[in-house]
């Protein structure tokens, strides 16, 4: 593999992860993964460790991989018929693909939130209560009491006059915060989100920042996105992907400071991708 | 290339602009003063208003390029230190014309034998000589040569350190002269202010080329190897 080139203009600095000083735990890890789509490889030789409790935000131009890199930590890949990998995924260092993981239990430890908002057509309530009741959960007045936390949680519930309004009848940024009070509802602890704001207005965005940032104070958040400014305002570390390889990742600051590779500085500078 | 590309580059020839101006500027600034030509000195005063107007235009373009361009890493420090570069050079540009008044109201030209006790000629060499490291460091980026500034600020400080001491000196020996030496005395606390403006911008320039923050360091002639390995 060719080595990267030392950024001209930087300290010779190393960028590294910025810990959060209360958990210092890594919630998720990626150990030298290779990701194939037949015989395209779409991720090549990518480690990672992922800070618990932190925004991690993925970069980098559209095919380079951090979609593909992101969906393998909630398996959302096995779903493509020619996808296989090498490598491990690591959730509280027990590998994700282990025969012994059952999916859905995975998925209610890893929600996800994508790009276009995507609530059922069906009223808020019901949307948010989609993922207790599919685990089986009866009891109303619990599922009622965890709606209306998460909706709190996602910032939505002052904005709704009823629970029983059609989810559809929301603005794009409620919508959006209505999926991620869903995602919240089966109480994971990490959440995948993948370019979250690109469909909303700047104060829906602003909206969905603020949150994202409350959120991390209880989970541990990955975020992929186009829009650099966002990982800055957002995230605690960044990662920046080309090409299917992990070019830098660290402390945000550093990377849009003082990033350590030429290349990272080209792309954040807009020189190229 | 990008349209923050071009941006940057028409506030780099903005900022090489106002510096040689401002570099004009002191070197007729010495002539004028050890030719005693009032009319040079009169000059330097009008072209004043065009080191005020070019910093204007610059504080405008960083303000419209922050805004409007969000810049990041190399692109972000060279917006910033261009915004105070361009705040130092138009204090050095009234400095200048200070010392240009201060020509002016001399009203006859100085004895040179009082120059050379006061080292006025070697301050204005010397901040000159500053002037013209840090233009060509900007154009060349090179931090090596604005690194050199630094030992040559030492020299302004040593002269205008003596300088109360020589100026009473001079008063007490020749008292019909006073009001000269004060204003020799000015000139002076003005060149000095001149190597302090001047190292400040080398400053700037090593944090936009290195990302490096040497403001309030001790010892800023570290090369820059020595200093990442340390």
């Amino acid at each position: 593999m060719e080595t990267e080139q030392q950024n001209p203009k930087a300290t010779s600095e190393k960028t590294q992860p910025k810990l959060n000083p209360d958990n210092k735990d890594f919630k998720l890890q990626a150990k030298n993964v290779d990701v194939f789509y037949g015989d395209f490889q779409a991720i090549e030789d990518i480690s990672l460790d992922i800070v618990d409790n932190s925004v991690t935000a993925f970069i980098g131009p559209s095919g380079c991989g951090k979609s593909t890199f992101l969906r393998l930590f909630n398996r959302m890949n096995d779903y493509i018929d020619t996808f296989h990998m090498n490598g491990e995924i690591l959730l509280n260092k027990k590998s994700l693909y282990d025969e012994s993981v059952k999916v859905e239990e995975l998925r209610k430890t890893v929600g996800m939130v994508f790009q276009a908002p995507n609530p059922f057509p069906k009223t808020v309530y019901e949307n948010v209560a989609y993922g207790l009741r599919i685990q089986g959960i009866k009891d109303e007045n619990l599922i009622e009491e965890q709606v209306i936390k998460s909706l709190k949680q996602a910032t939505l519930f002052d904005e709704v006059d009823s629970l029983d309004k059609q989810a559809l009848a929301l603005s794009g940024g409620q919508q959006q915060r209505l999926c991620i009070a869903r995602a919240l509802a089966v109480k994971p602890s990490v959440i995948l989100m993948d370019e979250p704001t690109a469909s909303l207005d700047p104060i829906s965005t602003a909206k969905i920042e603020e949150l994202i940032r409350e959120l991390k104070e209880k989970y541990t958040i990955v975020v992929v996105t186009h829009n650099m400014q966002q990982a800055g305002r957002i995230s605690d570390n960044t990662a920046f992907l080309y090409m299917g390889r992990l070019i830098e990742y660290g402390d945000t600051k550093k990377i849009f400071t003082n990033p350590e590779k030429d290349r990272t500085q080209n792309y954040i500078t807009g020189r190229f991708g | 290339m990008a349209q923050l590309e071009t941006e940057i580059n028409l506030l780099n020839d903005d900022i090489l602009e106002l510096m040689y101006l401002v570099k004009t500027q002191l070197e007729k600034c010495r002539k004028a003063f050890m030719n005693f030509d009032e009319e040079l000195a009169l000059e330097i005063t009008i072209n004043e208003k065009r080191v005020d107007a070019l910093e204007l235009k610059i504080d405008r373009d960083c303000e419209n390029i922050l805004a409007l361009f969000n810049p990041v890493a190399v692109d972000l420090r060279f917006v910033i230190a261009s915004f105070k570069i361009n705040s130092d050079l138009e204090r050095l540009g009234d400095h200048a014309d200070s010392i240009a008044k201060y020509i002016m109201d001399f009203g006859e030209p100085i004895d040179e034998e009082t120059i050379k006790k006061m080292r006025i000629d070697e301050m204005f060499d010397t901040a000159i000589e500053m002037m013209s490291n840090i233009f060509s460091a900007f154009i060349a980026e090179d931090t090596d040569l604005a690194r050199k500034v630094f030992a040559k600020d030492k020299i302004l400080n040593e002269i205008n350190r003596n300088i109360s001491k020589i100026t009473a000196k001079l008063i007490k020996s020749n008292g019909k002269d006073i009001q000269q030496y004060l204003y020799l005395f000015s000139i002076i606390r003005k060149l000095e202010r001149v190597g302090d403006l001047t190292k400040n911008a080398a400053e700037e320039l090593i944090f936009y080329i290195e990302a490096k923050v040497l403001k309030h360091q001790k010892d800023k002639s570290k090369k820059r190897k020595e200093s990442d390995d340390s």
